[in-house]
């Protein structure tokens, strides 16, 4: 069984206006979204700002209460519990948030950052207190005498170890992670990401990864989950990303990352227009105003592998027709092609889905 | 430093040497720049590269002299020049001759560097009148040609907008048309991609690679980002707590870094593949030391995997070496990454 099963998890902002200050609307951040988590597992989240990683991961710990649908946790629905009952989760599922400068108290010791929440759920004895947060400290690559020093005395990646630490301090199972290295340099990331990666091992944990760097997710998740504009576009293997991405918006994403190689220089893939305003989402698919089939009205290229169907061939034919008439008016649903991935495009072959994947 | 260390083949626009800035701090006199010298070639798209802190903004602000005046020193020995002009001795006035018209600069954060409070029209405006002698209707269709330039959708309609009416990309745009505007020699581009979403970064690069082979101008690319200096530069130049510790063409310095801290951040980078998958990346330890406690020795001595004794004892100097490859190090790399 799963670690976490969310199924239709909506999460709405209402937006107010006007004289009298009503609601007017309502921003779909998170829409329909439906996913399982294993135990023991990474799994990536990227998509671009404004997308709702970063509130799906919220909602996921209940930081951010969901508008509608369900999340298991363990075969316990957690978005059912009150306040009191949430507490034992609440230990068991911890978050880190991208900017480790705004979310650590600056007027608290690491110590007592770290202490605080140990207390509160007794993870520990009172007397063996100190003797563990100096084991924790060290866990993350700190010095113990950085317990009786303040958050501004710290680098950034140093702030982001206590952040870790101070996830970690409630031993939990699960952890959302959310742009945990994004405001790092380069070779500071890599030492965070690798302390993740031992810390996952030691103390089992399973992770839900938020970023915005496709390259990072793939070579650090298990899974990914693209999203675009509230929905999961496609759910596929990090491990075969390149390969097997076969959502037009993935593709663009693995095309508009520059390459870090000098010799392997190509135009980077330009998609036409602006991300539309959650606010007033156009019916269908959220995709379709920038997806580059919409455009041209026909496919791109007739690379089987891509996994874009070609013009040509026949059983693809019906499939152009449908996105073609269907992308601005219905919302394509997330089918699974073969085993583990999931695209949600009119435009996508089943069976060069499949080719894809057996390479 | 000889003449040879940094000459490229082309007759260079912007010749800066031993570029030295200091700070005046509570903690004293910080050296920010430390005897950074390079050549820009017109047309030449030249990647500064290094980590934050390293001294790679500071750079560009000292040539465009734009580091506040009081707490800053630029010291006596540097030299820029640029069309016959010490850039970092002229006066302030010749100085404003040179900003904006001949050497224009785009910066990281478009929201902050536009004016919230005037519309993207006035604000193309003010920078057209200050440098062209243009009328009010001429100047009004050299904003919108701008805007068009830099492909932004209805220039007509945008030019009446404020900039937070504007997404990232486009204020970015606005910034790029602004800088554009009058045909500089040289573009100082300090990340100018880095708080922009990814497909949005791709749709700038492609611009900005446009509109150099449009207009020749010469690039300063500012970046900690690898990818983008591999797919846009052709020449990088890495720094290292306000040292320039290696320079080169961009595939030589991929395919063949000299310097250990060079190669280090080059695999630290995530890599795709299933070779890759999952691995523990090779990450730098430790931090890049603070400008008020630099080691004796080399800078990069803590973190650097080859460390020997004489790196402790003595900083190593920016040696020449061959194909315009410089690289400061007391045991240089000899290729292969």
């Amino acid at each position: 069984m799963a670690l976490i099963e969310v199924r239709d998890l909506d999460k709405h902002f209402p937006v107010r206006g006007g004289f009298l200050n009503r609601v007017v609307g309502h921003v779909h951040a998170v829409n329909q979204v439906s996913f399982d988590i294993k135990r023991g597992e990474i799994l990536g989240v990227v998509g671009e700002s404004g997308c709702g990683k970063s509130t799906l991961g919220k909602t996921m710990i209940r930081l951010l209460e969901p508008t509608r649908g369900s999340m298991r946790y363990e075969g316990q629905d957690i978005t059912e519990l009150s306040h009191a009952e949430l507490m034992p989760f609440r230990r068991k599922a911890q978050i880190i948030f991208q900017d480790p400068y705004s979310s650590l108290n600056p007027r608290q010791t690491v110590r007592e950052i770290i202490g605080e929440a140990v207390r509160f759920h007794r993870i520990v004895p009172r007397d063996q207190e100190e003797g563990y947060i100096i084991d924790l400290i060290q866990k993350v690559g700190l010095r113990a005498d950085a317990r009786e020093k303040f958050p501004h005395e710290f680098s950034g990646g140093q702030r982001q170890r206590i952040g870790i630490a101070r996830a970690l301090s409630v031993k939990p199972d699960f952890i959302v992670a959310d742009e945990p290295v994004s405001a790092l340099d380069v070779s500071i990331q890599a030492q965070v990401l690798n302390l993740l990666m031992d810390l996952k091992d030691e103390f089992g944990l399973t992770l839900m990864f938020i970023s915005h760097d496709l390259k990072v997710i793939e070579h650090f998740c298990d899974r990914v989950l693209v999203m675009y504009l509230g929905h999961v576009v496609e759910e596929m293997n990090c491990i075969d990303l390149q390969d097997s991405a076969s959502h037009p918006y993935t593709q663009a994403l693995l095309g508009a990352n520059p390459i870090n190689d000098p010799s392997d220089r190509r135009p980077l893939t330009v998609l036409e227009g602006d991300v539309p305003s959650p606010f007033d989402m156009p019916p269908g698919c959220p995709f379709a105003g920038r997806c580059p089939h919409q455009i041209e009205l026909v496919p791109m290229r007739a690379d089987a592998h891509i996994g874009i169907a070609p013009l040509d061939a026949g059983p693809s034919i019906q499939a152009i027709r449908r996105f073609l008439g269907q992308c601005m008016q219905e919302m394509p649903p997330l089918e699974t092609y073969v085993e583990g991935h999931r695209v949600a495009c009119y435009a996508v072959d089943a069976e060069a889905v499949g080719a894809a994947a057996s390479r | 430093m000889s003449e040879t260390n940094t000459t490229s083949a082309a007759p260079s626009i912007l010749k800066v040497r031993h570029l030295t800035t200091r700070f005046k701090t509570d903690r004293g006199i910080v050296t920010a720049v430390d005897d950074v010298s390079f050549d820009l070639a017109p047309g030449e798209t030249l990647g500064i590269v290094g980590e934050s802190g390293c001294g790679k903004t500071v750079t560009s602000k000292s040539i465009m002299r734009l580091l506040p005046p009081r707490v800053t020193i630029i010291d006596e020995k540097s030299d820029i020049q640029f069309q016959g002009l010490n850039l970092a001795r002229v006066p302030e006035k010749t100085m404003r001759t040179v900003r904006g018209d001949k050497i224009a600069m785009i910066f990281q954060e478009p929201m902050t560097a536009l004016n919230p409070v005037f519309t993207i029209g006035w604000q193309l405006d003010e920078a057209i009148k200050y440098h062209l002698d243009l009328d009010k209707k001429q100047r009004r269709e050299r904003a919108i040609e701008m805007l068009r330039l830099v492909e932004m959708p209805n220039p007509e309609k945008r030019i009446k907008e404020y900039p937070h009416q504007l997404s990232g990309g486009m204020r970015q745009r606005v910034m790029i048309a602004m800088a554009l505007c009058c045909e500089p020699d040289i573009l100082i581009a300090d990340e100018p991609t880095t708080a922009l979403d990814v497909t949005i970064q791709a749709q700038i690069l492609r611009l900005m690679e446009d509109l150099k082979r449009k207009l020749n101008t010469a690039i300063m690319l500012i970046t900690h980002d690898l990818g983008v200096v591999a797919q846009v530069c052709d020449r990088v130049l890495v720094m290292y707590a306000g040292r320039v510790i290696e320079e080169g063409p961009v595939h030589d310095l991929f395919h063949r870094p000299r310097h250990p801290y060079t190669r280090a951040l080059l695999r630290s980078i995530p890599k795709s593949g299933r070779k890759e998958h999952g691995k523990r990346l090779p990450a730098i330890e430790g931090i890049v030391p603070s400008l008020t406690e630099l080691p004796d020795g080399c800078r990069f001595q803590d973190r650097c995997e080859l460390r020997e004794q004489r790196c402790i004892d003595e900083e190593p100097e920016l040696i020449p070496g061959p194909d315009r490859r410089p690289v400061r190090c007391h045991f240089p790399l000899d290729g292969g990454s």
